[in-house]
């Protein structure tokens, strides 16, 4: 991307890991679930993560979310080390810089589709209209408008990975983090949930995803493979500033 | 993240399990209920039982014969025709209490706190008649006028005896309430001839009622001057009591070392073990507020027990919900909410169970001290709804705080393993 003699600026790249280790267990039971992966991610990449269970594929993206630590290794969000950040910061970071979405939906029960979305706006200190409207728009991109007010007991398995990827939109961050995101799904909420994610690509939002089928990997601009925590493959499938490979077929 | 919306997730998270947390809510409102009632139920038998006491007189002491440690306890002290002395007893210097003692008692140089001594023998159990009617009064008591006052007896209708009657040995009497309606039913009384084992009695007055205190009925009562019922009833013997009335409520004590002085001296009592005692209103009436007050605590205790199994009971709810709803929190954690808005929402909910406890606690303790409880006019203690209202929001912050604890410091990855 800087070719010798014609330097630009390089931009920072919204993530950017080196040599990220990852240990469970102790003594004669430990397990290394991650050996010393180092990977970037351009802001607009659609980025798929791919491996078979237990090749570490979740332990990094729980790394990249900022819901675990890393053993050993660095990890910076748009340039800041998430190591030296202290428990109220790492909130703050996961509430405006990284969306989540799940493999198992992790709605709160029992709170509508529109208190879900709100809630990263209640912990991010928005006021009460903004949050509203905000709320509103995101259920829109996912196509709920009209299941606003329904909870998660009411709306079917597609429809929650869509309220889930609808919260994770809300505090538009720089980085959207899916991990399985279809997993769940039956093939029709699969393609809906895929086509939505292709559309945020498109728009120039910068995704990650785990997944372990190559018709879902087929999706992403660029596939990571990843064997037994060791990164084995790195390829582009479309430029990061173009669109997404199916939406540029479609 | 302002506090409102802190609020507003913990009544979210209480009232998806309504059934859950009104029962949590209940164990509080027990205990507080139960803390302030049994207090407000100790304090009015401490009340009515202080008022008892009071209405037998205020600043009197009771001085009787008494024959402990002595073989002579045979003579009945209670008046009849006793042969004067008291010497007749194994006990050879033991004296029963003499007109003279009452007499001496009144030196105002020697016993300068006493107000008025009242001499008093009783009849034993007299019949009294009216026409057809006939009672048996259990108190004839013949005394000086000064007793009226010192035992806190008015006269509601008619009149006193006075001195002059006294000197006369007239033959009156004021009579109790009881005996008017044995005797005379609806009659008027006074003027009318009553007798007494034979004896006409005037009636010049009626006492106000007094109401029975304890087992005995104080409004079977019959009061006439000494001398009247010496000459007709009791004969001239020993005195069954002696009633001295201080100057007031602070000499009630200083009094009761001149009676003893003079006493002492007159009865020749050198070592601890005198024949007669005396009865002081005012230590009794300390000690029985003594014993009230360590039936107050002692109630306020078990009460305060129930409070602490309400206290129990919210910890247990607490630790469940953080054990059911660790996904939540997770999830929770995951969109970015910081440590400290985990932390208010669990506290927040364990603060609200225990405080709307404890309102309605003193809801229904307000109420219930309203009525009449096994005889006994509750008397709320205000210190007591506080005390119980700030111990049941302690209790909710205080046996809240650690199942919040342990909700806000679970990793995000943690919690959302847990299943």
């Amino acid at each position: 991307m800087s070719a010798p003699g014609l330097r630009v600026v390089e931009p920072v790249p919204v993530l950017r890991v080196r040599n990220l280790v990852k240990e469970y267990g102790e003594g004669d039971a430990k397990v290394r679930a991650l050996r010393g992966v180092s990977l970037d991610v351009e802001r607009g990449d659609y980025v798929a993560i791919m491996g078979a269970s237990g090749s570490g594929k979740s332990t990094l993206m729980n790394i990249l979310g900022c819901l675990d630590v890393p053993t050993s290794g660095t990890y910076l969000i748009d340039g800041a080390d998430v190591g030296r950040l202290d428990e109220r910061q790492l909130a703050i970071l996961r509430n405006r810089r990284v969306g989540f979405v799940f493999q198992s939906f992790n709605l709160i029960p029992r709170m509508s589709a529109l208190a879900n979305v709100e809630l990263p706006l209640v912990y991010g200190g928005v006021g009460q209209a903004e949050r509203r409207s905000r709320a509103l728009a995101a259920l829109e991109q996912v196509g709920l408008s009209d299941r606003v007010h329904h909870e998660p007991n009411q709306l079917s398995g597609g429809q929650q990975q869509r309220v889930a990827v609808a919260r994770a939109l809300v505090t538009a961050p720089a980085l959207l983090l899916a991990d399985e995101p279809t997993g769940n799904l039956d093939t029709a909420s699969t393609g809906d949930v895929l086509r939505i994610l292709d559309r945020l690509s498109d728009s120039g939002r910068t995704i990650v995803l785990i997944t372990h089928e190559e018709d879902v990997a087929e999706h992403a601009k660029r596939v990571v493979r990843l064997v037994d925590g060791e990164i084995v493959e790195d390829r582009r499938q479309a430029p990061v500033d173009g669109p997404p490979p199916r939406a540029a077929a479609r | 993240m302002n506090q409102l919306e802190i609020l507003r997730f913990a009544l979210r998270g209480l009232l998806a399990n309504k059934m859950r947390s009104a029962l949590t809510t209940l164990g509080i409102l027990i205990g507080v209920a139960a803390v302030i009632m049994l207090v407000a139920v100790g304090e009015g038998s401490s009340r009515s039982i202080q008022q008892n006491i009071q209405r037998l007189g205020a600043n009197t002491l009771t001085i009787s014969p008494s024959f402990s440690g002595g073989g002579g306890g045979g003579g009945g002290f209670r008046g009849g025709p006793g042969d004067g002395g008291g010497n007749t007893g194994p006990r050879t210097q033991a004296r029963q209490l003499s007109l003279a003692d009452a007499e001496a008692l009144t030196d105002r140089t020697l016993a300068p706190s006493v107000r008025s001594v009242s001499p008093v023998v009783n009849a034993s159990s007299p019949t009294a008649a009216y026409g057809a009617a006939s009672h048996t009064i259990a108190q004839f008591v013949g005394t000086y006028p000064s007793y009226f006052e010192a035992v806190n007896k008015p006269v509601a209708q008619g009149t006193y005896f006075f001195n002059d009657d006294v000197l006369a040995a007239r033959k009156v009497v004021v009579l109790g309430r009881t005996v008017v309606t044995e005797l005379f039913g609806t009659v008027d009384p006074i003027g009318k001839q009553i007798s007494v084992s034979g004896v006409p009695f005037t009636v010049v007055g009626v006492l106000k009622e007094t109401g029975s205190t304890g087992l005995q009925d104080a409004d079977d009562l019959a009061v006439a001057p000494l001398p009247a019922v010496q000459q007709s009833l009791s004969g001239f013997g020993s005195l069954s009591q002696i009633v001295v009335q201080a100057t007031g409520a602070g000499t009630t004590t200083t009094a009761q070392s001149e009676v003893t002085a003079i006493l002492n001296q007159r009865h020749g009592i050198t070592d601890d073990n005198p024949d007669y005692r005396v009865l002081n209103q005012a230590t009794l009436q300390e000690t029985v507020s003594e014993a009230t007050g360590t039936f107050t605590v002692l109630l306020g205790a078990v009460a305060a027990i129930s409070l602490l199994v309400g206290g129990i009971g919210i910890t247990n709810i607490m630790l469940v919900t953080v054990t059911e709803r660790t996904r939540e929190i997770g999830i929770r954690k995951a969109i970015g909410a910081p440590r400290g808005a985990i932390l208010g929402q669990f506290l927040m909910e364990a603060t609200l169970l225990s405080l709307v406890g404890g309102l309605s606690g003193v809801l229904v303790a307000f109420l219930g001290t309203r009525f009449t409880i096994a005889g006994i006019e509750p008397v709320l203690v205000p210190s007591s709804v506080a005390l119980a209202l700030g111990v049941s929001v302690g209790i909710g912050l205080f046996f809240g705080s650690y199942p919040a604890n342990r909700a806000a410091k679970l990793r995000p990855i943690q919690a959302l393993r847990h299943e």
